[in-house]
């Protein structure tokens, strides 16, 4: 049991991940499901009462409970995954990224999961953080519901599908991010 | 108990994106800068293997295991609200290094901040909801 342990605590290559998805979306497909995860954003407003002055929240939320309790697995997944299947906090970043991100003032590229100066509370008291926490997260719910769908719903099921609109949308998932990694991220982290 | 395979699975996906490193904000910004092909590789191999589930649901016309069809509903034809969507879900995408599912995930990883950016994306989703009908979609 402890060999199975270790071997699933070290990072898992692309050829494992990707295809784990896969199977999570058509086991969502075979339940009776669409995978997309961006549709909890909106029931936790209609839960809220967001549904009582503005209609596009007026609706049966309740159909769709199976999505939350799936939301709720991923904190736990998360839960499980760091407290006993992560022995390094390490991330295996390529040798160009670090020094790229060690040229926009970022401390131990990839020694750990998330950049630990911006992604603390100290951290919304400034400029950067502020920006890249609360106007990012903002620009992902408001963008997410523009284009009905985010990474899984679009990339993933959308893709899947063949579908042209998820298409478009993942064009713009890349022009924004690229806009963001090559013209603003190198002012914004050294501000 | 119907609610427990849904939590079940969410906890695979949840230990799979953090164990492939999915959720880390280096990931994300690595791939912008194409520096390294795992997380095309992580959705390319999704894709291509979504592809063939997805054939098969259609070709054989297969049934949800309460015997009802499999509805794969297509996406409303259009392009302005796909592309400006796209784009402003990017702009956040790139900045957080989260899309909504590793957001959840980083939550359990013990990222408490990751709370502020999960409420910035909810009032987000909500000024949405507001301006609807004024923009183009």
């Amino acid at each position: 049991m402890n060999e199975v342990i270790n071997f699933i605590s070290q990072p898992w290559p692309w050829y494992v991940a990707g295809p784990v998805i896969a199977v999570v979306m058509f086991s969502l497909l075979m339940l009776g499901n669409n995978f997309g995860i961006s549709a909890n954003l909106r029931s936790l407003c209609s839960i809220m009462g967001a549904g009582k002055h503005c209609e596009f929240f007026d609706f049966n939320w309740r159909a769709q409970v199976w999505n939350l309790i799936f939301a709720l697995g991923l904190i736990i997944g998360g839960l499980i995954a760091h407290t006993y299947l992560t022995p390094s906090t390490e991330v295996n970043i390529s040798q160009e990224t670090i020094s790229d991100l060690q040229q926009l003032g970022i401390e131990n590229p990839g020694s750990s999961l998330v950049p630990q100066n911006l992604f603390s509370w100290e951290s919304l008291a400034t400029v950067k953080g502020f920006i890249m926490l609360v106007i990012g997260g903002f620009l992902i719910g408001f963008g997410t519901r523009y284009a009905g769908g985010c990474t899984s719903g679009h990339a993933i099921s959308g893709l899947s599908d063949l579908q042209l609109p998820s298409l478009i949308a993942v064009i713009g998932f890349f022009i924004g991010g690229l806009f963001v990694t090559y013209l603003v991220l190198p002012f914004l982290l050294t501000v | 108990m119907k609610i427990l395979r849904y939590l079940i699975i969410g906890i695979i996906f949840g230990i799979t994106l953090a164990k492939a490193e999915i959720i880390s904000w280096y990931r994300i910004y690595e791939m912008f800068k194409f520096q390294s092909f795992h997380m095309y590789g992580v959705i390319g191999s999704a894709v291509v293997l979504g592809i063939v589930f997805v054939q098969m649901v259609k070709r054989f016309k297969l049934k949800s295991i309460d015997g009802k069809p499999i509805q794969i509903y297509p996406k409303q034809k259009s392009i302005p609200r796909y592309l400006f969507g796209g784009i402003i879900f990017g702009l956040g995408w790139a900045m957080t290094g989260a899309c909504p599912g590793p957001m959840f995930i980083l939550l359990g990883n013990g990222v408490s901040v990751i709370l502020v950016i999960i409420a910035a994306a909810l009032l987000g989703t909500y000024t949405y909801g507001l301006l609807r009908n004024k923009l183009p979609h």
